[in-house]
Parts: C-alpha cells; sequence; structure tokens
C-alpha cells in the first residue's frame, strides 16, 4: 500500500513537492506535497486558513510559489506557466463563489468553455465545429439547464449557477478538475445530485474537490487528504483520516 | 604711490590691445592723442601727491580746456581728489550733461530737468543758461577714464554695499588699471568681507597678468581657487590657456578642485530643488493617498479642492487686509484650519451626496467626480473671474539664507516643513486615534467593523473629509508658489495620482517616498533634457514603471487585493 | 440558430435604424446643402454641413471608445490621444499641399518651419505629400501606439482604475510633447492654414459635404466592424472578459491578446475620426490632446449607453449638441451643465439612454408576461 503511494515524477497526472508560498510573512502553504494518479478523484479537506484555495492557485497559475515543483503530467513545469496555458494543457477549474459570465446566456456561458481553439484569430473568423452544438445540448442536459438556455447566467439560482459553472467545467473537458466547495449554499436534494454528477464525472476524469461538507466528502467516496497550515495533516480513506487524533485535535481544536 | 605710478603705465599699454580689437582705423587716428596723454598722465602722476594736495579747483579746470588729454587726467584724478560733487560730475558726463564755460573757466552740470549747478560746489545756478555753456566732449579714450573714474568712485564710495559691488565688478572685469585703485581702497577698507572681494579683484588682476613675479601670481590663484564660483573658474582657464610653467599648472588644478566643488553643490542644489518639489507634490498627494490609496476612491474633484484651499487663503487675506490690517502677516495661520474645515465640509458633502452611491464602482466614481470638479472650477470662476488672484507672502515666507553655494528661499523652506508636518500629523491620526483605528478597520474589513458596531458611513464620509481637508490644506501651500486660479487644481491631479500610484496604493510612506523621489528626478533631469522633456520622460518613467509594478513601489501583497 | 445565419446576428432592427438614418444623412445632405437655393427654408449653411461633420467624427471616437470600454471593460482616458495623432496625420497632409502658397512660399516646407529656420523636411514628415500614405499612417500610427502601449500594459496586467490613469498620462505626456517646437509638428499653434484636400478647395461648400458624407460613412463602417467584432464569438470572449478576467484566463483564453486587438482596433478606428475632424474644421492643435477631452468623450458613450455602440454615437451627437447651444447661448453655464451630466448620468442613469430605454421595454415585457399569467391563473 505504501510503495503504491510513493510519489513518482512521471506516472502521476499532478505532482506537487515542497511547494511554500508566502505572503507579507504569512505562511500560507508551508512545503505542501501532494501528488494525484491519473484519473483519481481525491478530496481536500481542512479548516479555514489551510491553504486549500492558495493550493489550487498555485496549480492553475494565479499565484507563484516562492519554492517547491509542481508538475503536470510529469512533463509541465506548472510554476512557469501562465493561467491561460495551464487551462490550454487541461486544467479545469470551478471557484469557490460560483463565477459564470452574468452577462452572457447559459448557453454562450458554455459555449465560451467548450473545447475548441482559444486564439484571438479562431474565435473571430472561425467556424463554429460541426457537433458543438449537440455537444452544449448535452451538458446543459446533464446539468439540468436545458429549460434555462436563453436566460441570462445572472437571473439563474445559486445551486443553478454552481450547475453552470460544473457543466462549464464539462464543456472544457479537462484532464483535471479542480473543484473549490461545489456544494456551497446547496439543499441537501442539489448536494446528493452533485455528488452523484462529480462521480459520474470521475469516470473518465482526474478530479480534486475542496469540500467542507463532511456528509458529501462521505458520499463521494474517495481518499481524502487534509490539509493544516500549509501543509498534509493526513492523508487517506475518511474513516481513517477522521480517526486520526491529529486530525481531531485540529478540526476541535485544544 | 609709486606703485600706482606703475600700474597707470600699465594702464595706458592695456588700453592699446582692447582698441586694437575694437576698431584698427580709428586707433590710427588716436594713437598720437594717446601717446600724449600717456606722457602727461606719467608726468602728472610722478607730482600726483602735490597736485592733489594742491586744489580741487585744478580738477574742474581741466574740465574746461576743452582738450581731450586734459578731460582725461581730470577724470583720473577725480576720484581721489576729495571732491564732494564728484559723482555728480562724472555722472553728469556719462550722461553728457557736463558742460563749461570756456573764457570764465567754470564748469557746470545740469539734471535730468534740465536746471544747471555750479560743479564746484552743487549749488543750483539759476542764473547760467546752457545756451551759453559748451559740452565737454568725450572720446574713446575720455571714455574708457569715464569708466575708471565711475569705477574708483564706487570703490571708494562711503555706501559698503556699492563698494562691495565695484569690487566684484573690478573682479570680472580684471581691468589692470583699477589696480592701484584696489590697493587705495583694500588700504582703506574695514568691513571684512569687502575687504575680501578687494583682494580677490586684486587677486585676478595680478593671478591674469604675466608680468607679475610668478610667487605673487601664485599665491593670487590660490586665492581666486578659495573663492571657489563659476566667475573664478572662468579667469583660471584663461590663465591657464596664456601661462606656462607653474601658473599654468596651479590654474588648472585650482579650477578642476573648483569645477569638482562646483559640481557637488550642483548636485546639493538640485537635491534641495528636488526636495521642494517633492514637497509639493507630497502635499498634493496627501490627501489622495488617503481617498484613493485607503479608500480606494477615485476622486478627480482632488485638485479642486487644493484649489478651494487656496481660494480660502485669498479670502482670508481679503478679510484681514480690509477688517484688521494687523492680521495680515498672520493670515496664512488662519487659513491653514479654515481651509481644512471649508475643504473637508466640501468634501464630506460630495460623499454623502455622490459617491457614497458608487462605492464599488471605481471607474463610475472618476466619472461622477470629474464632473464635480467641472462644477468646481466653473463656480470658482464666476464668483471670483478667471483672472488670477493674488495672495502676498508674509514676511517669515519671503527672502532667503545662504547655505554653503545654496541660496534657500525662506517660502520653500517652509513649505518642506508643513508638508513633513502634515504627512507625521496625517500617520498621527491614522495611527494612534480612535478614529484612526476605525477607519483602517472599515478599509480592511468593512462587513467586520460594521458588524463590530462602527458606523461605516460615517467613517466613510468622515475619512473623505479627512483626505479632502489635507488637500485644502496643501492649497494655503500652494498659494504661496503658484498662481491662484480656477485651473490650479487640474495641474496638480495627474502629478498626484502619478506618485499615489508610483508610491503604492494603501501605504503613506510610499506616498511620501514617491512624491520626494519624482520631485528629485525631475529636478535632475531637466538640466538634462530640458523641463518639458524632463516631465515627458518622467512619466513615460512612471507609464513603464507601473506596468512592471502594478502595485507601485510598496505593494500590499497577498489576497487582500485581490478583493 | 444563429450560427445558420451569420448577418442576422450582426445587424438587429436598432443597427438597420442607425445605418438607414445615417445613409439617408449622406444623401440628402448634397441636395439640402448643394442644390436647393440658399435661402430655401431647408437649405443647410455650409458652417451647419461643417458642424454636423464634426459630430459624426465625434461619435466615430464614441464608438471605438464604447468597444474598449462598454464591451472590454477598458476604460480609456487617453482616447483623445488617438483622434488626435490621426488628426496629425492628416493635417500634416494637408500642411504639404498648401506648397508655395504658404506665406513663405517654401514648396516644401510648411510656414512654421521657415519661420522657426529649419532647412530641411524632419524624417516624420517623409512622404505626407501623398494621400494614400498618409491614410496609411492615419491608422498606423496611433494603431501602433495602442500596440505597443496596450501590449504593456495588458500584458503586466494593469487593470481597471490604474489602467485609466496611465492612459491619461500617456495623453498628458503626448499633450507635452506636442507643445515643443521641436517636436516639428507646430507647437503651440498646431497645424492650419489649410488650402485644399486631393486637389478641392477646403472651403468650398461641395468639399465640406463630400467631407460629412465620407464621416457618415466611415461612421457607418465604424459601427458595422464593431457590430461585427462584438457579435462574434471573439466579441463573447470579450465581454466575458469584461465581467469575469481571471474566469476567462482560467477557461483558457489568453486575455492581453484580446484586449490588445480591441483597444489597438479601437485606437485606429479614433484615429480615422480624428483624420476626418481636422479637414472639417480646419485646424489641430496639442490641444487635443487634453486629459479633459478624453474624458468628455467618455461621457458621451455613458449619457447614450455603453454597450451599444449606437448609443454611443448617439451620446456623442446629443452632448456635442448640447455643446454647441450652451456655449452659443449661455457660455457661462457650458461646464455647469456638463458637470451636472457627468453626475447625473453615473448616478441615475447608468447605462445611458439606450440601455435605459432597454430597460423600460424589458420591464414593460415582464410586467406583461405577468400579467398574462395572473389572468391565465385566474382563468383557471
Amino acid at each position: 500500500m505504501m510503495t503504491m503511494d510513493q510519489p513518482s515524477v512521471t506516472t502521476s497526472l499532478l505532482y506537487l513537492d515542497g511547494v511554500s508560498v508566502t505572503f507579507d510573512g504569512y505562511k500560507a502553504l508551508r512545503g505542501l506535497s501532494l501528488t494525484l494518479a491519473p484519473g483519481e478523484m481525491r478530496a481536500i479537506i481542512g479548516p479555514n486558513g489551510a491553504g486549500k484555495t492558495t493550493m489550487m492557485d498555485v496549480i492553475t497559475g494565479k499565484t507563484r510559489p516562492d519554492e517547491g515543483d509542481v508538475l503536470f503530467a510529469g512533463a509541465h513545469d506548472l510554476t512557469k506557466l501562465d493561467e491561460a496555458t495551464i487551462a490550454e494543457l487541461g486544467i479545469g477549474r470551478k471557484f469557490q463563489k460560483p463565477t459564470v459570465f452574468e452577462c452572457h446566456t447559459v448557453d454562450d456561458n458554455v459555449l465560451l468553455a467548450l473545447k475548441a481553439p482559444r486564439s484571438a484569430f479562431a474565435t473571430l473568423f472561425g467556424k463554429p465545429a460541426p457537433g458543438m452544438r449537440q455537444r452544449i445540448d448535452q451538458i446543459l442536459e446533464i446539468t439540468r439547464l436545458k429549460d434555462h438556455r436563453f436566460r441570462m447566467a445572472a437571473d439563474l439560482s445559486h445551486g443553478q449557477k454552481q450547475w453552470l459553472e460544473i457543466g462549464m467545467l464539462l464543456a472544457q473537458d479537462p484532464k483535471l478538475l479542480l473543484v473549490d466547495e461545489p456544494v456551497a449554499g446547496m439543499t441537501d436534494a442539489e448536494t446528493a445530485q452533485t455528488a452523484e454528477l462529480l462521480r459520474e464525472i470521475a469516470i473518465d476524469h482526474s478530479v480534486v474537490v475542496v469540500e467542507h461538507d463532511m456528509t458529501f466528502v462521505r458520499d463521494l467516496g474517495v481518499k481524502v487528504t487534509v490539509l493544516h497550515e500549509g501543509s498534509v495533516l493526513a492523508e487517506g480513506p475518511l474513516d481513517v483520516v477522521s480517526a486520526d487524533p491529529r486530525v481531531i485535535e485540529v478540526y476541535l481544536g485544544r | 604711490m609709486t606703485r600706482s605710478a606703475t600700474g597707470c603705465s600699465a594702464a595706458g599699454a592695456g588700453a592699446l590691445p582692447l582698441q586694437s580689437g575694437k576698431s584698427r582705423t580709428r586707433m590710427v587716428e588716436t594713437l598720437s592723442l594717446l601717446l600724449g596723454a600717456c606722457l602727461i598722465l606719467a608726468a602728472v602722476l610722478l607730482v600726483a601727491p602735490q597736485a592733489r594736495a594742491q586744489s580741487t579747483s585744478d580738477v574742474l579746470v581741466a574740465f574746461t580746456t576743452d582738450k581731450f588729454p586734459d578731460t582725461e587726467r581730470a577724470l583720473n584724478e577725480i576720484a581721489t581728489s576729495g571732491l564732494p560733487t564728484a559723482p555728480q560730475i562724472v555722472e553728469a558726463l556719462t550722461n553728457n550733461r557736463l558742460w563749461f564755460n570756456g573764457p570764465a573757466r567754470k564748469l557746470y552740470f545740469t539734471n535730468e530737468a534740465g536746471a544747471v549747478f555750479d560743479a564746484a560746489t552743487g549749488a543750483p545756478a539759476p542764473d547760467v543758461l546752457t545756451s551759453g555753456l559748451k559740452h565737454v566732449r568725450l572720446n574713446n579714450a575720455v571714455r574708457r577714464s569715464l569708466d575708471a573714474a565711475r569705477g574708483a568712485l564706487t570703490l571708494m564710495s562711503s555706501d559698503p554695499a556699492r563698494r562691495l559691488a565695484a569690487a566684484e565688478s573690478v573682479f570680472k572685469s580684471r581691468d589692470a588699471s583699477a589696480l592701484p585703485l584696489v590697493e587705495a581702497a583694500l588700504a582703506r577698507e574695514t568691513i571684512e568681507a569687502n575687504r575680501k572681494s578687494l583682494e580677490e579683484a586684486r587677486a585676478a588682476i595680478v593671478a591674469s597678468d604675466s608680468g607679475a613675479p610668478e610667487a605673487r601670481r601664485l599665491e593670487s590663484v590660490e586665492i581666486l581657487k578659495n573663492r571657489g564660483d563659476q566667475d573664478a573658474v572662468g579667469i583660471l582657464s584663461t590663465i591657464a590657456n596664456w601661462s606656462e610653467g607653474r601658473v599654468k599648472a596651479a590654474a588648472e588644478s585650482a579650477s578642476g578642485t573648483i569645477q569638482a566643488r562646483l559640481a557637488l553643490w550642483r548636485n546639493v542644489q538640485n537635491i534641495w530643488y528636488g526636495l521642494s518639489l517633492g514637497s509639493v507634490l507630497l502635499l498634493a498627494a496627501i490627501g489622495l493617498a488617503i481617498t484613493f490609496g485607503v479608500m480606494g476612491i477615485i476622486n478627480m474633484a482632488h485638485g479642486e479642492m487644493v484649489m478651494l484651499g487656496a481660494y480660502t487663503t485669498f479670502m482670508v487675506q481679503e478679510w484681514a487686509r480690509n477688517a484688521h490690517p494687523g492680521l495680515v502677516n498672520y493670515s496664512l495661520f488662519i487659513a491653514i484650519p479654515l481651509a481644512f474645515l471649508l475643504t473637508a465640509a466640501v468634501g464630506i458633502l460630495i460623499e454623502r451626496l455622490v459617491i457614497r452611491f458608487l462605492y464599488g464602482r471605481p471607474l463610475e466614481t472618476l466619472l461622477a467626480t470629474f464632473g464635480i470638479s467641472l462644477i468646481l472650477q466653473q463656480a470658482v470662476r464666476t464668483i471670483f473671474g478667471a483672472n488670477n488672484r493674488e495672495v502676498s507672502a508674509p514676511p517669515f515666507m519671503s527672502g532667503s539664507f545662504d547655505f554653503g553655494s545654496l541660496s534657500i528661499g525662506w517660502g520653500r523652506m517652509w513649505i518642506i516643513v508643513f508638508a513633513i508636518a502634515v504627512f507625521f500629523a496625517l500617520q498621527f491620526v491614522l495611527r494612534a486615534t480612535s478614529f484612526g483605528l476605525r477607519m483602517r478597520a472599515v478599509t480592511q474589513n468593512r462587513r467586520m467593523a460594521s458588524s463590530m458596531g462602527i458606523d461605516t458611513n460615517r467613517i466613510d464620509a468622515m475619512a473623505f473629509g479627512l483626505g479632502s481637508g489635507i488637500a485644502g490644506m496643501a492649497g494655503v501651500a500652494l498659494s504661496q508658489i503658484d498662481n491662484v486660479s480656477p485651473n490650479l487644481g487640474q495641474s496638480y491631479i495627474i502629478d498626484s495620482f502619478m506618485v499615489v500610484v508610483f508610491g503604492g496604493v494603501g501605504n503613506l510612506w510610499g506616498t511620501l517616498v514617491g512624491a520626494l523621489t519624482l520631485g528629485i528626478a525631475n529636478k535632475f533631469l531637466e538640466p538634462i533634457a530640458g523641463a518639458v522633456l524632463g516631465k515627458i520622460l518622467l512619466l513615460v518613467f512612471i507609464i513603464l514603471f507601473i506596468q512592471k509594478r502594478p502595485r507601485g513601489l510598496f505593494a500590499l501583497k497577498g489576497r487582500a487585493v485581490e478583493a | 440558430m444563429q450560427s445558420t445565419l451569420p448577418l442576422a446576428g450582426l445587424l438587429d432592427r436598432r443597427g438597420l435604424i442607425f445605418l438607414g438614418v445615417l445613409a439617408s444623412a449622406a444623401l440628402l445632405m448634397p441636395v439640402l446643402a448643394l442644390l436647393i437655393p440658399a435661402n430655401s427654408a431647408f437649405a443647410i449653411p455650409p458652417y451647419l454641413v461643417a458642424l454636423f461633420g464634426k459630430y459624426l467624427c465625434y461619435a466615430l471616437l464614441a464608438v471605438a471608445l464604447d468597444l474598449v470600454w462598454g464591451y472590454c471593460g477598458i476604460l480609456s482616458l487617453g482616447h483623445g490621444a488617438f483622434f488626435a495623432l490621426g488628426g496629425y496625420a492628416m493635417g500634416m497632409y494637408l500642411m504639404r499641399q498648401i506648397g508655395t502658397r504658404g506665406v513663405y512660399a517654401n514648396p516644401v516646407l510648411p510656414d512654421f518651419m521657415v519661420f522657426l529656420n529649419m532647412k530641411e523636411l524632419p524624417i516624420t514628415w517623409w512622404g505626407f505629400q501623398s494621400f494614400p500614405y498618409a491614410m496609411l499612417m492615419v491608422l498606423l500610427v496611433p494603431g501602433v501606439l495602442a500596440f505597443c502601449f496596450g501590449w504593456l500594459a495588458f500584458r503586466s496586467r494593469v487593470t481597471g482604475v490604474y489602467l485609466s490613469i496611465i492612459t491619461q498620462a500617456m495623453t498628458y505626456a503626448l499633450l507635452l510633447a506636442f507643445f515643443r517646437n521641436d517636436m516639428g509638428f507646430g507647437g503651440n499653434n498646431g497645424l492650419t492654414d489649410f488650402k485644399d484636400i486631393l486637389g478641392f478647395n477646403i472651403q468650398s461648400p461641395a468639399t465640406r459635404v463630400a467631407l460629412f458624407c465620407a464621416s457618415a460613412v466611415a461612421l457607418g463602417a465604424g459601427y458595422l466592424i464593431s457590430r461585427a467584432v462584438v457579435t462574434s464569438k471573439f466579441g463573447k470572449v470579450v465581454i466575458a472578459i469584461r465581467d469575469g478576467e481571471s474566469r476567462t484566463r482560467f477557461l483558457g483564453y489568453r486575455v492581453e491578446t484580446y484586449k490588445l486587438f480591441v483597444f489597438t482596433l479601437s485606437a485606429m478606428m479614433a484615429g480615422v475620426a480624428g483624420a476626418l475632424y481636422v479637414p472639417q474644421v480646419g485646424i489641430i492643435n496639442p490641444g487635443e490632446f487634453a486629459p479633459t477631452n478624453s474624458i468628455e468623450a467618455v461621457i458621451w458613450v455613458a449619457v447614450g449607453g455603453r454597450g451599444t455602440l449606437v448609443g454611443a454615437a448617439l451620446g456623442a451627437i446629443i452632448v456635442n449638441w448640447g455643446k454647441t447651444f450652451f456655449t452659443g447661448a449661455l457660455p457661462e453655464y457650458w461646464l455647469f451643465a456638463l458637470g451636472a451630466l457627468f453626475v447625473l448620468v453615473t448616478l441615475f442613469m447608468p447605462k445611458g439612454v439606450i440601455g435605459t430605454l432597454d430597460q423600460l421595454k424589458a420591464r414593460r415585457a415582464t410586467a406583461k408576461a405577468t400579467a398574462e399569467r395572473n389572468a391565465a391563473q385566474a382563468g383557471e
């Protein structure tokens, strides 16, 4: 078991080693190391300020680490690339707060996310690819937004926006999905549906989910990484992790 | 006295090359005259002590012979003759108002109105008509003597300031003929500064004189070196060009030393001017550092707050002049708090009426406040007119004092002091008062502050009022150095934004460093690139700088910034 | 369905009306200004032709500004600089056309150069005797400046207010530079005393009408180009950048390239507007670079409604008509009116005239729909 988990640069999809980030003296990440195998789904939990969002920022190129390696698919050094390039490599991100394009229709939001050439020339003069409409329909079907396709994204409910964002993530068809608190502000029924949706997605994608909601994490039924003060505190199945005295201490306080 | 004789003959010799430079044809004509003049001059000078002792009437008579050599002789003697009317006579001759009656051997001068005076006594001579008199005539040789006489008269003047000016002018002309006069003046001079100036004048003449003994010339070069200004450099380099051996080497090295020292002082001066400009920028920008830097409000009407402060100063001064003339000199002290209160009130009004509806929409705030700036400008133009208004400087703001080779104006000096004082007062308000604490709390986390019972609306209004009030105080200071006109604010707004952005938003120290850096950089660029180009270069630099460091010199980092 | 009919997306009803009005103005102007007798009630005197032509140039500048601000969220406070640069390029052509008719009758050097004792034509002026070259410069000079400026600014992610402030600094720096005599662009006085354009007397009524029509065509073309850009997928990306720059980045779009394209295109349109403006007003001087001018252009867009293109053009015409009226009738009050306009529009009409109309229409539609639904429910 332990030997299987040995971090390997070449076989892992995502490889973080000794990553540190400092903001004005505050250490957001200190020596964070984490690997994700291709096709794996991972839940990341941790108290506020544990560095979850900063970790996502580092992976997507928003924040540059002070030190440490961040490799994607064994070949791409993510610390050297910008957000757009990283996104084009196949890393998609869903934000904590739903961020959809409010002045665009649901349909256009998905269209913008849809995997297609991203260059200015292509979007200005390019012809839409065949099958594009079907793909959009399919995604709207999955995210149950088909009836709302011509509404402005701004007019959607909070849950619908969360789903639209997941739909946009699907449209990107990334190799790796980073999902930050996907069920925040959702009803229990919506939460269960979202868990189901994510499990479906995980069949042919690698997924990293950051979440506070323990029920939701339990529903996902995947390996859990606990972050604390910018580094990994524990890793393993939820039952094992939640029995770890250090994790209990961090969560329940001293 | 013997030395004065040799000096004068040197003057005659020295006159030749000077004239040859001007006009050769005339020189030939006057050569004989000059020769004669020199002979007579030498003869006269040999008996000079007696001649002087004889009587002043001799001098006067010499003017009446209608012969150039006599006139020259008279002029050469008049300075030391002790004649009380000597200055008037020389002045009259310069302006062609010196008359004589040949047969009667009497000399007269007229004033500008044409009234006739007896030259011997200076008493009015109303019965004498100029129609019966002849002008004392001038030729080039006489004019030279006239100039020398004027110089000599001032060197011997009873007014110390005039003596000093005369010594300086001899220093600059290095006229060898003046040497005996300089010596004579030096013998009588008691004021230290004047003595120094005279010694330098003598040194300039001696060091330039290739006939003087080497030791004396070296000594003179040393004196010139100690003088150490641009004029000394000019003389020393001429000497270096025309001399050889040790004098040349000494002059070169002295000139080098002076130039190095002058370069140092130029830098000191640039820094001083830069600090002065920087303090002005700081004053203009510091209020903006609160409204823009701390609160994130783009206040395009900030410059107009400065303008209102300047007009407040004008109003206070006018009021004092009319109602309490004794207060005019202290009106600035009344204007400072008044300007603060007035502009703070205007600021709070603007915040309550307009800006508070636009929080979180910085670009809209920019447009709305620009509109307000137009309204304020036009309002002031309508009330006070478009012309500049005069705000006079109180005595303690005028004049200057010397610091090394630097002349430091009191006005500039106090503005720097005022800017620094305002800066630290503001730091104190922000760091050490409960208002400052609450304000910082609101800017860091509005919702948190609100839930802790801070009235965020009130704090917003007060903070904006504070920023505006500081701009008003800046206006009081700027009224001293800039034209008080409705456009006053416009000229500062872009600079102020540049300072705040360059220094780093949300950081008062950044504003201080930004303002002083830009001020000094501007003054160092000016001599190289010219004022306008220097300013353009600086703007381009800041544009590039912001692109390199979008958050300024002292940027805040971290997630808080993104929000 | 949008993809099958590209033109349907390109021109909506409002766009058609706008282009229709422009086309009829361009067709009617020659008739009203040239053909019917001058004493007729419908006749338009030449000075009005130039005035309306000027409005059209401002409208084109507003459309260009709306493209960057309304759609891409870049509030440029320096678009007046691109306008002025286009104007200077045209002015230089017009100066070279004067030839020996100048005061000093120098066949090559414009008067101010002779006056400044310049011996030969500066390199910056070479080629400007050729109209095609000058027109190329009208596009290239603003374009290249915008490209270089944008390349630096967008790549280092200078956004929002910071960008606005440095665009303002840019035009301010140019203002100072063009005031200098040794820049070789006429210093303080700028370029003026133009004689003719393409061989036609610049003062003649026919030329004025032709310039008016050219402005109308340029405005129409500028509108169509902008509309084509914003209705394409590219345009959707640009709007996405406006509303969520970093989100767009995380979708894999290279935001800086998009911004750069829009900014440069807009600058070139502003340049064309400036080039048409100069022969109609007869002068170009450094005052055109004044930051205030650029900010005024922003208010035109805001008044008309940003992000609507037609609104921007409309706003430019309304505000400038107001300016003409006020400065003629109540000069004292123009700045009060303009200032109040800034404040009131941002406070009470943030979407501008067109945007507010749209809102009202939408509200009425929802009210109608609700009423119908209520009626239907009541019927059940």
